[in-house]
């Protein structure tokens, strides 16, 4: 028995299947927090500890899943070719949203969890949050974090953007569809741009966009904004 | 399909190469992504060619997430011990990224866009 939960074709079998009954709940009820995304990753959680099945053994067969991002992330390249046009036009706000964007949320994650008495490991370690995984385990690591606990912290925080996003910016105003795809992709990287998408072709592409600006300006803004906030503040 | 994907992962290829060889703090998947886009503007890659495979990827990113945030398990204690400033952090500094990035946005490009609807 044990064997046979232990192999690859298990975990992907698992993953799939709770993926699917995921999305399938989230089409028919619509309701945000049945997210399936955030659906599966706590299904998953619990059926591992059900089954006692620890996290490497299932991610060693899982892994062929998430392989894909690689080759995923590349492919949004031709959504950002279709929406050029649209993009290019605002080429100069969109540069100055993203690198705005960028120092607040650095600032806002460092500075907050500092006063809440985190540890400097941990500050180091959330401060590029919003960033695609490899740039931020990259930038934390740099600055004396723990990569694989910003690698969850990463996700944990492009779940909550694509869980509350489009929701968030509704209530605040925001309907320029281009603002809603920066926003989502400064926010919460690749899980919110899979998300943006279901807004639109021009959000998805924004969103693209972001995750690409963000990551740049975010890998050459923590070190400097790390620092100031633990030897000049 | 095939002809797409083997696009697709040239140009991851070719991104691993660069950030590899250059050393630059960047993925290669997103200098790929980059570049992909480039070659399409540039029409040295056709649209055809390469949008039935990138729409399937695309489409269903978000599945591919699952597995690595599964992860998170691992380190239910280290967050459980500094469980209030991380979680708090995390959901101040998301809210505050997207109403920021949102509002500059929305605000700098008010007129277009309003022309655009």
């Amino acid at each position: 028995m044990k064997e046979l939960i232990s192999s690859p074709i298990f975990a992907i079998t698992i993953t799939f299947m709770v993926f699917y009954f995921s999305t399938m709940l989230y089409n028919k009820f619509k309701f945000i927090l049945l997210n399936p995304v955030l659906l599966s990753i706590t299904s998953l959680i619990a059926i591992l500890k059900l089954i006692n099945l620890d996290y490497q053994t299932y991610f060693s067969g899982a892994k062929i899943i998430s392989f894909f991002l690689g080759p995923s992330v590349v492919a949004l390249g031709v959504p950002l070719y279709l929406q050029f046009e649209e993009i290019k036009k605002r080429g100069v706000s969109i540069i100055i949203s993203i690198v705005v964007g960028s120092l607040v949320g650095i600032f806002s994650a460092a500075l907050t969890a500092k006063l809440l008495g985190a540890s400097k490991t941990v500050v180091a370690s959330i401060a590029p949050k919003s960033v695609t995984t490899p740039i931020a385990m990259g930038i934390a690591e740099k600055i004396g974090g723990i990569p694989s606990l910003t690698a969850a912290i990463v996700i944990a925080t492009g779940v909550l953007g694509a869980v509350i996003g489009p929701a968030f910016l509704k209530i605040t105003g925001i309907k320029n569809k281009v603002a809603i795809g920066l926003a989502i992709g400064s926010a919460s990287h690749g899980i919110g741009t899979a998300r943006a998408f279901e807004e639109g072709e021009l959000e998805g592409a924004s969103s693209s966009l972001a995750i690409c600006l963000n990551g740049i300006a975010t890998a050459i803004f923590t070190p400097i904004i790390f620092y100031i906030i633990y030897n000049i503040l | 399909m095939i002809q797409g994907l083997t696009i697709i992962f040239l140009f991851l290829f070719l991104g691993d190469s660069i950030t590899y060889l250059t050393k630059i703090p960047i993925p290669g998947n997103v200098i790929g992504m980059i570049l992909l886009t480039i070659s399409l503007k540039i029409e040295i890659i056709k649209l055809n060619s390469v949008k039935p495979a990138a729409d399937i990827l695309v489409k269903n990113m978000a599945f591919l997430f699952v597995p690595p945030g599964v992860g998170i398990m691992i380190y239910f204690d280290l967050i459980k011990t500094e469980f209030i400033p991380i979680f708090l952090s995390y959901i101040f500094s998301t809210l505050a990224v997207l109403y920021a990035v949102g509002k500059f946005q929305q605000t700098l490009d008010g007129e277009k866009n309003e022309r655009a609807d």
